[in-house]
């Protein structure tokens, strides 16, 4: 059981000592040929011209927001039901990614939908259920940030975490109900036809490529946590002698 | 099942008493509710148009005002340890304090809704459909409010972590809460449909509330 086996911090970090330089080149390479394929191959939409080119870059950051998300639930029911020791690091350190990456998409789709719609923001069902989930990101992040002790605030957040995995299919039902409601879908059918592999692999290849960006930016975000435990651990030992020794 | 009625009995009391501020959740939709106007307008053509939407609002905000109390109270004065460690299962004792927080505050501010209903001069149809509304969602942002109460119980700061934490969560009971109240009175939907997913945003929180709840108080007290 590989799970089982990086349990112990110890040999977590030395694991990811030896893979974190391959992920990295192989994100870099991924990235490269991505890029490649973005503009040199894939050809400019005969509508939206050049700016064809976000969807590069905003598809992929859109999949991971929810992805990560998905990394969180897993990461909390390791810290509730096994107790696993790195659980609840890797929920934390995975927190401020899916932010950001939940920014990105929201930012690259809010300058795709300048030129195209004319403005940049739509109260779109799907545009507003990513800023409820980007809010949701947040207090997470607060919730981490609120408390001192780590085991309490790691079950704590694995609590919250659980709850929004529950809440977030409600959020993204309703919130699509409520611009039913309102708003008549002519503005957003950017869908439209079928996708042509000419767009289609740069697309999974970038995808890839912020892929392995999240794993490698997760693992080492790992690392740091908890050489920054470590830290804290000898603070508080070297504030209490005594017992410590 | 006594040992229920008497915590139920018991924080409805300590809720009306000198220092519980039961009231203060209406007072403070009432504020709301009066501040609207100065801000969009004294239109009371637009007034009566927003009007469903300004009583969820102030409802949904008075109700965040008072949870911060749901908890930290008994765990000021240590009763909430009392609870922790007492043979009626966890769940069951949240579910009961989150009753009779309703009744203290939820309930009060629906008896309101009428009366400041007639402030934003809303007809007796839309008035009735927001005081059902209320009536069925209030429940509901108590038992979400719950969670929010026992993650930040033990906190210094928790009270403003409270709302950020509980907010995003209660975006689909608005929806539906408003949804439901325009439907009555304009909309080209019936009442029903939004009223019925209303209904079981409620019931499913009131499941989800108090185990979330309870497996918070138990990982976060210890």
């Amino acid at each position: 059981m590989a799970l089982i086996d990086l349990a112990n911090p110890t040999r977590f970090l030395s694991v990811t000592e030896r893979v974190l330089p391959w992920l990295a080149a192989a994100t870099a390479l991924a990235f490269a040929a991505g890029l490649y394929l973005v503009w040199a191959v894939a050809p400019d939409d005969y509508q939206q011209g050049a700016t064809v080119t976000i969807m590069f870059i905003h598809v992929p950051n859109a999949w991971l927001a929810m992805g990560v998300w998905t990394v969180m639930s897993i990461a909390s029911i390791g810290t509730l039901v096994w107790r696993h020791p790195l659980a609840d690091v890797a929920g934390k350190s995975a927190a401020p990614l899916g932010a950001a990456f939940t920014f990105l998409a929201l930012l690259t789709g809010s300058l795709w939908g300048r030129p195209m719609w004319g403005t940049y923001w739509v109260w779109d069902a799907r545009l507003t259920s990513v800023l409820v989930l980007f809010l949701m990101y947040l207090g997470v992040i607060a919730l981490w940030r609120t408390v001192d002790d780590p085991a309490r605030a790691g079950r704590a957040a694995a609590i919250l975490t659980l709850v929004g995995a529950i809440n977030l299919p409600v959020i993204k039902f309703s919130v699509d109900w409520w611009n039913t409601l309102h708003q008549p879908a002519s503005v957003l059918r950017v869908g439209g036809p079928a996708i042509h592999p000419s767009i289609l692999t740069p697309l999974l290849v970038m995808a890839l490529a912020f892929g392995l960006l999240f794993v490698t930016l997760h693992l080492a975000a790992m690392r740091n946590e908890i050489l920054r435990r470590r830290v804290r651990a000898m603070w508080l030992l070297q504030a209490h002698p005594a017992q410590g020794a | 099942m006594t040992a229920l009625s008497a915590l139920l009995v018991r924080d409805m009391r300590l809720a009306i008493r000198v220092g519980g501020g039961a009231l203060m959740g209406v007072l403070f939709f009432l504020i709301v509710v009066t501040l609207v106007p100065f801000a969009v307008g004294p239109d009371l053509v637009q007034l009566r148009r927003i009007g469903p939407a300004i009583l969820w609002l102030g409802a949904l905000l008075a109700c965040l005002l008072t949870l911060d109390r749901l908890l930290a109270a008994d765990h000021e004065d240590g009763s909430l340890d009392l609870i922790l460690m007492g043979g009626t299962p966890l769940e069951l004792s949240l579910l009961a304090k989150a009753v009779a927080h309703w009744i203290t505050t939820g309930l009060p501010l629906v008896i309101a809704t009428p009366l400041l209903g007639l402030l934003l001069d809303l007809e007796p149809l839309a008035i009735g459909a927001v005081a059902l509304t209320l009536l069925a969602g209030t429940p509901a942002l108590t038992c979400i409010g719950l969670i929010g109460a026992a993650l930040s119980v033990a906190l210094r700061r928790g009270g403003l972590l409270l709302p950020v934490l509980i907010l995003p969560l209660t975006v689909p009971v608005l929806i539906f809460g408003v949804a439901a109240s325009n439907a009555a009175v304009a909309g080209p939907l019936s009442f029903g449909a939004p009223f019925m997913i209303l209904c079981a945003l409620t019931l499913g929180s009131l499941v989800l509330g108090p185990f979330a709840a309870a497996a918070a108080l138990r990982h976060g007290l210890e």
